[in-house]
Parts: C-alpha cells; sequence; structure tokens
C-alpha cells in the first residue's frame, strides 16, 4: 500500500494524552493506509475483542476524522483507513457476534446525486464503531421516507455532495414528521461543512463535519431516542 | 482618466502589480437562465442563451469576466455520459458511465469539435467573443484529467484504482489528457482568453501531498504544458496550502482558494509566484445580507489585496443558483467601493 502520513507543516495525528499509546500506533498505521500494520497494532494488544474495538478502532478514526476537518489528513487517507477498520472489526467481531452492541435501527442513504463516497466513508466508520447500518443506497425524498418506514428506521443518516441536494432535506424532514413514529434525521457532506448552519436550515437533528463526528452524533440521537424526546 | 478595462485590470494583477481596482470574477453560470427568463435545461440548450445571459450578467454586476463555463457534466457527457436536469441547480452527472475498472481498457477520446454538447460552448464562447473583444477576458474550463474520473467512474471506484491498479491508471490519465488539451485549445481558438483547470482530486482535503506529487502534479505539469494559454488551478473548495509551492510547478498563472483556507496565509503562500483568486463562501452567500456581503468582501480585500495578485471570486468556482441577485449587486459595489487601489489591510470593518 502507499506510504503516506500527515500533511507537511502540520502536526501529526495525535490521540487524546488519556487514550493508550496503541491509539497512536493504530493511527499512524491508518494514516499511511497500512493495512498490515494496524492489524498488528491490533494483534500486540491484549484485551478482549469488543475492548479492542472500543479503545482502539474507535478512537482511531475519532483522532483521523478530526484530522481531516482539521485538514491534517486527506480524505482518501480516512476512507482506506475506515475499510481497514471495517474489516479488521469484522475479524474481532464478527456480524453475528452477540458481543456487538444493541442500536436503534440506523440506515444511511444519498440524497438525490450520485457521489456515494462520503456514504461508504460514514459507514464504514458506524460499522467499525459496532453499528449495523441498513444501506438504502441512492434515493430521491419520497422513495427514502417510504423506505424508513418499511424498515422500521429509527436514526436515518443521510449524505449529499451537492448543494442542490442538501436543500431537498428538507422535503425528507417534511415527509418524516408525516409518521407516527420519531426518526432521527442526521446529515452530513460537503455543504454542510462549507456552510455550518445550513443543517438546521434544512430541518435536520444533528450533522457531523466527518465520519467521526456522524459517529457521534449517532449516539446522540440514540440516546434522546432513549429518553424518549421529540 | 478613463476607467481601466476589465482586461488591462486583469494583465495587471496578473503581473503582480496593483491596476485600478481589485478584479472581481463573479463566475455566475445557472443565474443566467433567470435573466433570460427559461428553464435551465432550454437556456443549457443553445449557445445564443448561455452567450446572452452572460452579457447580461456582466452588464448587471460589473465584473471583469466571461465566462464559458456551461456546467461540470458537459465533460462527461461527451463521453456519453447522462446527464440530470433539474429547475433548481445545475446539471449534474447520473451513474458513472465507466461501470468497471477494466472498461477504462477501452476509452477512447471524444472528437471534442464534433460532440454536441462541447460544441455548444465553443459557439457560445465565439459569441461572447464577438461582443467583448478583448474589453473583457472570456474564462474557459477544463476538468483536470486526474479529477474527471471522479465522474466519470465514481470517486470511490477512482480512488481504489488509483491506489490499486497503477496500470489502468495510467491508461486512464493517458485518455483524460489527450481529451483535457484538446478540449481546452478548442476553447482558445473559440476565443477563450484563459482556462481555468478544475483539479478537486488534488487538493490536500481529498488526497495527501505526496499522491499529489506522485500523480495529480506529473499530469497538471503535463497536461498544462500542452494548453496554448494561461491556466487558472481550481480546487473546488478544497484545500492546497501544504501544495502551493508544487502547484507552482506546474506552470499555472492563477490558484483558486476555498472558503475553508486562511486567506491570508494561501496569499503569502502565492504571493509573486501566482495570483490568488477566491474566496467567498458560494453556500453562505445563499443567505447573506447586503451588510455581510461587503463584510465579507473587506476581509477578502485586507487579506489578499496590497501588491496585486488576486482576484476576488467564490471559492468554489460555481455559484449556487440561489445566492440573490442583491447579494451579487451587492459584492460587485463593495469591490467598487473598497477595491480600489491602493487597498490596505486596514479595509476590514474593525
Amino acid at each position: 500500500m502507499t506510504n503516506v502520513a500527515s500533511l507537511p507543516g502540520k502536526s501529526p495525528a495525535r490521540p487524546n494524552e488519556a487514550a493508550p499509546p496503541a491509539v497512536g500506533d493504530l493511527v499512524l498505521a491508518l494514516a499511511a493506509m497500512d493495512a498490515p500494520a494496524a492489524r498488528a497494532v491490533l494483534d500486540r494488544t491484549t484485551a478482549a475483542p469488543l475492548q479492542k474495538a472500543e479503545t482502539l478502532i474507535v478512537p482511531a478514526l475519532e483522532v483521523l476524522g478530526n484530522d481531516w476537518s482539521a485538514g491534517r489528513v486527506a480524505l482518501s487517507q480516512v476512507y482506506v483507513a475506515a475499510r481497514i477498520c471495517e474489516r479488521l472489526l469484522d475479524d474481532l467481531l464478527p456480524p453475528e457476534s452477540p458481543a456487538r452492541r444493541n442500536h436503534p435501527r440506523a440506515a444511511i442513504a444519498v440524497l438525490e446525486d450520485h457521489h456515494v463516497l462520503g456514504k461508504r466513508i460514514v459507514s464504514s466508520v458506524l460499522r467499525a464503531s459496532g453499528w449495523e447500518l441498513c444501506d438504502l443506497g441512492r434515493l430521491g425524498a419520497e422513495e427514502l421516507v417510504a423506505r424508513v418506514r418499511a424498515e422500521e428506521i429509527r436514526i436515518l443518516l443521510v449524505s449529499v455532495l451537492l448543494f442542490r441536494s442538501a436543500l431537498k432535506v428538507r422535503e425528507v424532514r417534511r415527509l418524516l414528521d408525516q409518521g407516527d413514529i420519531p426518526v432521527r434525521l442526521v446529515v452530513g457532506g460537503a455543504p454542510f461543512t462549507l456552510d455550518p448552519d445550513l443543517w438546521r436550515t434544512v430541518g435536520a437533528d444533528d450533522t457531523g463535519c466527518n465520519a467521526a463526528a456522524a459517529v457521534a452524533a449517532v449516539e446522540r440521537m440514540a440516546a434522546s431516542l432513549d429518553g424518549g424526546a421529540r | 482618466m478613463s476607467e481601466s478595462t476589465s482586461m488591462d485590470r486583469v494583465l495587471t494583477t496578473l503581473q503582480h502589480r496593483e491596476p485600478d481596482r481589485v478584479p472581481l470574477f463573479l463566475l455566475p453560470t445557472i443565474h443566467g437562465a433567470l435573466h433570460l427568463g427559461l428553464p435551465i435545461r432550454e437556456y443549457f440548450s443553445r449557445a445564443e442563451h448561455v452567450a446572452e445571459g452572460q452579457l447580461r450578467m456582466r452588464a448587471r454586476y460589473g465584473h471583469d469576466c466571461l465566462y464559458g463555463f456551461f456546467y461540470a457534466a458537459a465533460e462527461v457527457e461527451a463521453w456519453g455520459a447522462e446527464v440530470v436536469f433539474a429547475e433548481d441547480g445545475p446539471p449534474t452527472t447520473g451513474e458513472p458511465f465507466l461501470r468497471s475498472r477494466a472498461a477504462v481498457a477501452t476509452l477512447s477520446v471524444p472528437d471534442v469539435e464534433r460532440t454536441p454538447c462541447l460544441a455548444r460552448v465553443l459557439r457560445a464562447i465565439s459569441l461572447m467573443k464577438e461582443k467583448v473583444g478583448t474589453d473583457a477576458p472570456i474564462i474557459g474550463v477544463a476538468m483536470s484529467p486526474f479529477s474527471l474520473p471522479v465522474m466519470q467512474m465514481g470517486f470511490a471506484q477512482y480512488l481504489d484504482l488509483m491506489l490499486e491498479e497503477p496500470e489502468l491508471f495510467d491508461r486512464l490519465m493517458k485518455v483524460n489528457e489527450e481529451f483535457c488539451a484538446a478540449w481546452a485549445n478548442a476553447q482558445l481558438q473559440a476565443g477563450a482568453t484563459a482556462i481555468c483547470y478544475f483539479d478537486p482530486v488534488s487538493s490536500t482535503t481529498i488526497i495527501p501531498p505526496e499522491l499529489y506529487l506522485r500523480h495529480g502534479q506529473p499530469v497538471a505539469t503535463r497536461t498544462i504544458a500542452r494548453i496554448h494559454g494561461p491556466t487558472a488551478t481550481h480546487f473546488a473548495s478544497g484545500r492546497c496550502l501544504p501544495i502551493v509551492d508544487a502547484v507552482v510547478r506546474t506552470g499555472t498563472a492563477v490558484v483558486g482558494v476555498g472558503s475553508l483556507e486562511d486567506f491570508a496565509a494561501a496569499k503569502a503562500a502565492c504571493r509573486g509566484k501566482v495570483t490568488v483568486l477566491g474566496n467567498l463562501p458560494g453556500i453562505q452567500m445563499t443567505h447573506w445580507t447586503t451588510a455581510q456581503a461587503e463584510d465579507t468582501v473587506r476581509q477578502c480585500m485586507a487579506a489578499a489585496a496590497p501588491g496585486g495578485g488576486f482576484i476576488l471570486s467564490d471559492g468554489h468556482g460555481e455559484l449556487p443558483l440561489q445566492v440573490a441577485d442583491e447579494t451579487l449587486l451587492a459584492i460587485a459595489a463593495a469591490v467598487r467601493e473598497w477595491g480600489r487601489y491602493p487597498v490596505h489591510a486596514g479595509v476590514a470593518r474593525a
């Protein structure tokens, strides 16, 4: 695999000081898009599979996501890192593993436009963080909400690249609000990065400016459903 | 003393000297349909519509160039891809037309002159040139061979190809370089003054500098050398500060800077080497007040105007249709008010 690291003139990706040192090693391996090195970090860590996922993979992806927002790593690195971590997690915790956590049903879709990279990255990071996610593909607003109802989805993630598609989230919100069961709506993609207030304008419940932030947003939405709000 | 023409203004700033005022490249595209009262699909169906739209918008806002760009998807429409038209935004690409990596091996370059969607652009540029002569530059657009594959095969599949299939990647670049050089030169031949070389994949938002130096920069260097006119390299809102020196070495004359970048730092990095173009935040402009428009123009002036080598523009290269006429007028008025040289750093409102 290509050997790359952080951008020149930028601080290398650094985990929270309280994180285990292995997190830093994993971040560097992932930023270098080096799957064997990433696997080696997990192999030399003595911990239960779930603990490895929660204390190594999730924090490492969080660091990379935040580093992307700060301009310290590139999207291609986050994309490859997310795919590596998804495979690592599948080995640690196969999809049928009882150790996987029980979450509200969540789904992800691309609204209107044909650019699916963001969806793939967020899907991989969420799965690597232990979430099971229904991939609804690329849909228009009406079809999307019909699928959400049919699949009994409680948390819906919508990814867009184009500004015009971002504005269509309003229609998704309107249609979701016509249903009896509350559905939390989390949005992400370039228009929401370029205009930090846009997610509120279009009626979303939350947003994430990168894949790790999307995981945090989904966790907040799950907590709000547990609390019975809205 | 008579006022400089737009062309004088732009040529002076490109030489890193101060003209009478900062040039403004507003770069509206789909707004032309509103000015002609046409649906977007109909607007782009005839070269005469686009030429007239560009001329009317320049007359209304007073910006310093005409824009030959129709919509990005035209470049893959030329290869047979589907284009999706909407009433409230630019035409976009449908499903990528390269459905597998293997399809790259059979690609052949479209004939630029005989492809209707491209021939319309060339005719629009010719019509604009007849009207504007040498008073104002006409900016053509060519997608970088390195970035075009996002529309040809999809982002994820392209990144996989770049990282895992070097031979197919090289083949794709070779075909795309042929197309890009032919397309850019046809626009120059039709009357374009310069070519905006859109290269968002090369930005450090998308790939790390090592990959730019290995792939994006050599492709740009080879391609720009074959384009018979000046180029502006634009990253369509992507970051570029960490690679600016490498971008300069491609032979480009202008660098388009996005709104997420530290604009003063970008100007400092480019000073005396390339002109900076930017960096109004297009999407945020959709809900600006006129006061916000004026304040942001003043901040851009403070960051980048002193010394020349600066063209005010949006940071993305395509204005959303939802940016209001009043906002565009306010930007243009602020440039006339606050962009007149000498411009000092104190121009930004405290």
